[in-house]
């Protein structure tokens, strides 16, 4: 794996995304359990363990520059700029959600701060991204767009097609994999010839890629930035395979029993936020700061776990608006 | 089909002999004429001359013109950051043209035969009709998907469908198939104009055929059925290449003194179901002729919707007349015995009126 020897990141940036990340864990823990008192219906796939690769990366990204998700994408919607509340709200099916409570856990977008989608079907949205660099590079911006995608992903047909597409069209797309070493219940490993689900499969397509921690969000940042700075060159796509773990189970209260305790033991002793603390100690930051980040993120998310309760329920009007352009859904005369 | 025996006659006129037929009045009309191939090309370059952000991406579209030449002279005139040549990856071109559609672009992709919809069916089915809902309205999605589409000519099971019914069941796209080249052109600018995702059918068996050629600025809006020929007796709907098959059918049950009014549906989202009901408010009898299998096919659709809102309108049963529910043969005697003919649309007409 790549590690990070020199980076730009500042102190008090550090500490910015420390609590940033500490925000996303807060939100993921209130997820579960009001997934567990009833009020969050249907499924929840939690990304506590993955914030780093969500903030380094948006800290490497510019406002304009667009970003796909999957449907373990809490993180990536409040790293971009959704705001807890909307993101709780839309779990809990309230009138306030980000997507009007027409989307759910596994939708979240935020499209005006260029959180352009969380996908439901594995692999779909890479080629979505390859088209949003495409349109980036047919208007002449200097946009790159990024797919965020799990390690399932690296088996369905759509993430060689993008790739590939890629490739020879040198689009400003950066394919990030969160490879969590599971997808969903089955080792990776068990089902993929090749060692590095993502990395191992860009030299195939002239892409070039590299492993990162991606528990460490300085990592993350350096490498998305070297990344984004080869799209925004016209050099092409780059893909990042970021090694991190989940700290829940795939969906909802799935126990991951199928993981071996040594293992989780090993990755829990790696959690993000931990390797942030320690960075920030070798900056010289004293630990009462990162606790005073620690104690705002808890209570932002209080305050948004407690205004989502209080919203009102999704309207039922709503469930005949937004099929089409005009606002509406008519099909016929 | 509503009449199998009739449609195994040795002297069963097929899909290709009814557009010579509708072909040979056309060119009987003063004025322009142009093929229905080219006015695909023709729609596309109207647009393309006109806003900049309109894009074309698919197989063979380029310098090759596309397979069945209906992006000719494109790649000439716009070059090569107008119109792109893709890999065979009907995922990456609906997946790059949904993309380029959410960040600003108008693109055209197509999908060379509308059978391989199947490879990438996730777009049309699960992408492109669900994000703007999903999302409560945050993101639009201006795309067209073209595709080659229908049987008739001997392309076998996998390249023969009509499977206009197959996105008819997913809530969130519109559907356009126009059956004459002035339609292709007006309603193509409209299919592009649309902020809403569009699959735009062309018929194979259409392509050879002529029309006369559409004036400088010719929209025709999604929705708005037309009447091909106007009748007393019966209704008959249509939609595509089953359009000159019922107009040829009028015009022999002319000879025989019966009204036959076709309707050209030229969508079946937004689905123009006022055009059908006040056409039967005026004959009282209603057929509906489609490629698609009777199976699932996009008639059912019609003939619920009349049932129930036109019934007191009716003087017979709502018949349909479409494809038996078996994939495509190749062979043309086996394939006439499948999807609808002159014969099968005239015989079933014939059945109606007698009732």
């Amino acid at each position: 794996m790549t590690a990070s020897t020199d980076t730009s990141i500042s102190a008090d940036q550090l500490l910015a995304l420390y609590e940033q990340m500490a925000v996303i864990r807060r939100t993921e823990k209130a997820a579960h359990d009001l997934f567990l008192a009833g009020l969050v219906k249907g499924t929840t796939h939690l990304a506590a363990g993955h914030e780093a690769v969500a903030v380094g990366a948006s800290a490497a990204l510019r406002p304009g520059d667009y970003v796909f998700a999957t449907y373990r994408g809490h993180h990536h919607a409040i790293a971009r700029g959704a705001t807890v509340e909307e993101c709780l709200a839309e779990l809990m099916s309230k009138a306030t959600g980000v997507c009007k409570a027409k989307g759910g856990s596994m939708h979240l977008t935020k499209a005006s701060a260029g959180m352009l989608g969380s996908y439901a079907i594995v692999g779909a949205h890479l080629p979505l991204a390859a088209g949003a660099a495409w349109s980036a590079k047919l208007r002449g911006s200097d946009q790159v767009a990024v797919a965020f995608f799990g390690d399932g992903a690296t088996n369905i047909g759509a993430f060689h097609e993008a790739l590939n597409i890629a490739a020879v069209w040198s689009l400003p797309v950066l394919f990030i994999c969160e490879n969590n070493l599971y997808m969903e219940y089955t080792p990776i490993g068990s089902v993929t010839a090749v060692a590095n689900p993502a990395a191992d499969r860009a030299p195939a397509y002239c892409i070039p890629a590299e492993v990162i921690d991606g528990n460490d969000v300085v990592v993350v940042a350096d490498a998305v930035s070297r990344a984004a700075a080869r799209a925004r060159a016209g050099i092409g796509p780059t893909l990042i395979e970021a090694r991190t773990y989940r700290h829940f189970g795939h969906s909802r209260t799935d126990p991951a029993t199928y993981r071996p305790p040594e293992e989780v033991a090993e990755w829990l002793g790696r959690d993000p936020l931990d390797i942030a603390m320690g960075r920030l100690a070798e900056l010289g930051v004293p630990v009462e700061r990162a606790i005073e980040a620690d104690d705002r993120a808890a209570q932002v998310v209080e305050a948004a776990v407690a205004a989502a309760r209080a919203a009102p329920g999704a309207d039922p009007a709503d469930a005949l608006t937004d099929v089409w352009a005009d606002g509406g859904s008519q099909w016929r005369t | 089909m509503a009449d199998m025996t009739s449609a195994a006659a040795d002297t069963d006129r097929g899909l290709i002999q009814a557009v010579t037929t509708v072909a040979a009045d056309t060119a009987r009309q003063p004025g322009p004429t142009v093929t229905y191939r080219e006015a695909v090309a023709e729609g596309l370059a109207r647009e393309l001359r006109r806003d900049p952000s309109v894009v074309c991406l698919g197989e063979d579209i380029g310098k090759a013109g596309g397979v069945f030449k209906t992006t000719q002279g494109l790649f000439e005139e716009f070059g090569p950051t107008r119109i792109w040549d893709t890999p065979i990856s009907e995922q990456a071109i609906l997946g790059l043209a949904m993309g380029a559609a959410m960040t600003g672009m108008r693109p055209v992709a197509e999908i060379m035969f509308s059978d391989f919809f199947a490879v990438c069916w996730d777009y049309l089915a699960n992408e492109m009709p669900k994000m703007r809902y999903m999302t409560g309205g945050q993101v639009t999605i201006p795309l067209v998907v073209r595709t080659a589409n229908g049987g008739g000519l001997g392309f076998g099971a996998q390249h023969s469908q009509a499977t206009e019914n197959w996105t008819l069941a997913i809530p969130g796209l519109k559907i356009a198939a126009p059956s004459n080249p002035a339609d292709v052109i007006g309603m193509m600018a409209s299919a592009i104009r649309s902020d809403d995702p569009v699959v735009f059918f062309e018929h194979k068996g259409l392509f050879a055929s002529k029309g006369p050629t559409a004036p400088d600025g010719h929209f025709v809006p999604l929705g708005e059925a037309a009447v091909a020929r106007s009748g007393t007796d019966i209704t008959v709907v249509s939609l595509a290449a089953t359009v000159p098959m019922a107009l040829v059918a009028a015009e022999v049950l002319a000879q025989e003194g019966a009204s036959v009014e076709v309707i050209d549906l030229r969508c079946l989202i937004p689905l123009d179901m006022a055009a059908v009901l006040a056409s039967l408010a005026r004959t009282s009898r209603l057929l509906i002729v489609e490629e698609n299998p009777y199976q699932g096919g996009w008639g059912g659709t019609v003939a619920s919707i009349a049932a129930d809102e036109g019934f007191e309108l009716l003087d017979a049963p709502i018949r349909r007349v479409a494809a038996a529910s078996v994939p495509l043969p190749f062979a043309d005697a086996l394939e006439r015995q499948v999807i609808p003919t002159v014969d099968s649309v005239t015989a079933a007409i014939r059945a109606l009126l007698a009732y």
